[in-house]
């Protein structure tokens, strides 16, 4: 079988327990290049513990995240030694948190935020690494004079589109997406979920995105994991789960949405 | 030898052999930082406890001691440390270079090159080159056994973003043996080319952050850079004002309260040797 036919990333019976709380129970399922699997439940329901588990930064009790790594063939990520682990994460895969205090340098300026991967990864032409940072403003759309203004200084829209340019310029195959559009106002977000779905079918990314939201998954999601007290209570294409819901509390979520 | 009722050079042997280990362990892996048990000296952190720890672990009867701060002999600090070891070691101290055993120095390397067998001593206040950019201990250490140093080159980004040229003028990171970031300490960084492939035995003691690291003899030093913009030393339009010396370090000294000024060597040492040659050559 060739590297086509297979997932990116595989994911086999995952379970995660909080002392003898499971916050994540039993969860497969495979993603493909270029698709984007959206997760959705309610708080509680193990969104971010699962994403956590994917995303390398919490070892899950059982089960196994199988990766498709580009020239190695497939590998359980936390069989990995950690230098391999740190160095996927940070080429391979992107990481975009819900504040984007979290996932950017806020005393260091914008441009220096995007070429910090590349820094990481060997990058040592300052002129290089700053056209590249340019590019990348350019591309999510942020002013080409705010370069060297500190993310301190950019409205909330901006640090998010910002994460997303910092994760993006080593151009990864994975990048998971905590609530990327938490805390931002309608139109900030429409903008935002525009973007991303552009971002998604140019670089062919492959994306987990964690979200409350069903019209962010509406918008961006292929295909749709709905959560329920750490167990994926549904799964299947997005339309087809929010427009057909088959089990009660998928059911309950979709009628709960209010209609403007 | 009359030590004052101390024990020979203030520190009690057993607390020696535990620096000598520490020591030992720093030259084995060149940059590294090894932790030890920081000591109480008659004197308060910040004033180089550090490195009088290292020079009280490595210092013997024969040594002759040379002390420099900001390169001068005749400091406040280099005069108390000095008479430290005079007193609590009886060994014969130097302001010469070339014949000091031991040089402990506070943020500068002296101008005359060293010779094998010398020791450098610094005094180190904050040992850890990631600290700027990642506050905890854990992550640190984590990212020194990973070799993953990328974020240092994010410093010099923001310099050159903000001033147009890698301002870092002082404490510039350096890679030492092509593995371990390390901090020389606040040297300008006018002076780190001299700890590459230097003959002399570098070592780095931080008092208050308790810990020890080491450049033996020979071993290389990098300092960092980017591929378009080279690592510089700072230079100077003058020369020396006292020695006319124009390879040198130089400070900017103050002389009127009309904005008066003149530019000396920091090297104490250095300058007056090279007066002295004047002065020899005009009498001939």
């Amino acid at each position: 079988m060739s590297a086509v036919d297979q997932p990116l990333l595989r994911v086999e019976s995952l379970t995660r327990y909080f002392g003898a709380r499971a916050a994540c129970r039993d969860v497969s399922f495979d993603l493909w290049p270029g698709e984007v699997m959206g997760v959705v439940g309610e708080s509680g329901s193990g969104k971010t513990t699962l994403l956590n588990c994917l995303s390398a930064r919490l070892r899950p009790d059982a089960g196994r995240v199988l990766y498709q790594t580009r020239h190695e063939g497939v590998v359980d990520i936390y069989d990995l030694r950690e230098a391999e682990r740190r160095l996927l994460m940070r080429t391979d895969w992107g990481l975009v948190h819900q504040n984007p205090r979290d996932g950017l340098r806020m005393g260091v300026s914008a441009g220096a935020n995007i070429g910090e991967r590349l820094m990481a990864v060997g990058a040592r032409h300052y002129g290089e690494i700053r056209d590249a940072a340019s590019a990348w403003l350019g591309r999510v759309e942020i002013d080409l004079s705010r370069i060297d203004d500190r993310p301190r200084a950019f409205s909330g829209g901006m640090q998010q589109r910002l994460q997303i340019a910092r994760n993006l310029v080593t151009a990864p195959r994975i990048v998971f997406m905590d609530e990327p559009t938490g805390g931002l106002d309608v139109s900030v977000q429409a903008r935002l979920l525009d973007l991303l779905r552009e971002l998604v079918r140019e670089l062919h990314l492959s994306v987990v995105i964690v979200t409350h939201d069903l019209a962010v998954v509406r918008l961006l999601a292929h295909r749709l994991l709905v959560m329920r007290q750490g167990e994926v209570v549904e799964a299947g294409l997005t339309d087809q789960v929010l427009d057909d819901p088959q089990h009660p509390y998928t059911q309950l979520l979709v009628s709960s949405v209010l209609q403007a | 030898m009359n030590t004052g009722g101390y024990n020979f050079a203030y520190l009690d042997e057993q607390t020696k052999r535990m620096l000598r280990r520490t020591i030992l362990k720093a030259v084995a892996i060149p940059g590294y930082q090894v932790p030890f048990g920081d000591r109480e000296m008659p004197m308060p952190h910040g004033w180089g406890t550090g490195g009088i720890q290292v020079t009280a672990a490595i210092i013997g009867p024969d040594d002759v001691l040379k002390v420099i701060d900001q390169g001068a002999d005749d400091t406040t600090n280099a005069v108390s440390i000095r008479k430290f070891f005079a007193k609590t070691a009886g060994v014969a101290t130097t302001t010469r270079t070339e014949d000091a055993t031991i040089v402990q120095t506070r943020h500068r390397i002296p101008e005359k090159p060293l010779h094998e067998g010398q020791i450098l001593v610094y005094q180190v206040p904050i040992p850890e080159p990631l600290r700027w950019l990642e506050p905890r201990e854990t992550e640190t250490r984590k990212m020194h056994a990973l070799s993953e140093y990328g974020i240092m080159h994010v410093r010099l980004y923001e310099d050159i973003a903000t001033h147009g040229r890698i301002a870092t003028s002082y404490d510039y990171p350096v890679q030492v043996n092509d593995r371990y970031m390390m901090r020389p300490s606040p040297i300008p960084k006018f002076d780190n080319p001299k700890m590459d492939m230097n003959p002399a035995l570098q070592l780095f003691g931080a008092g208050r952050e308790k810990r020890i690291y080491a450049v033996p003899p020979y071993t290389k030093v990098k300092s960092l850079d980017f591929d378009d913009y080279p690592f510089e030393v700072q230079s100077w339009d003058q020369s020396c004002a006292l020695c006319g010396a124009g390879d040198s370090f130089l400070d900017e000294i103050i002389t009127s309260d009309r904005g008066d000024r003149m530019f000396v060597c920091s090297d104490s040492d250095y300058c007056q040797d090279r007066q002295a040659a004047r002065s020899k050559e005009a009498a001939e």
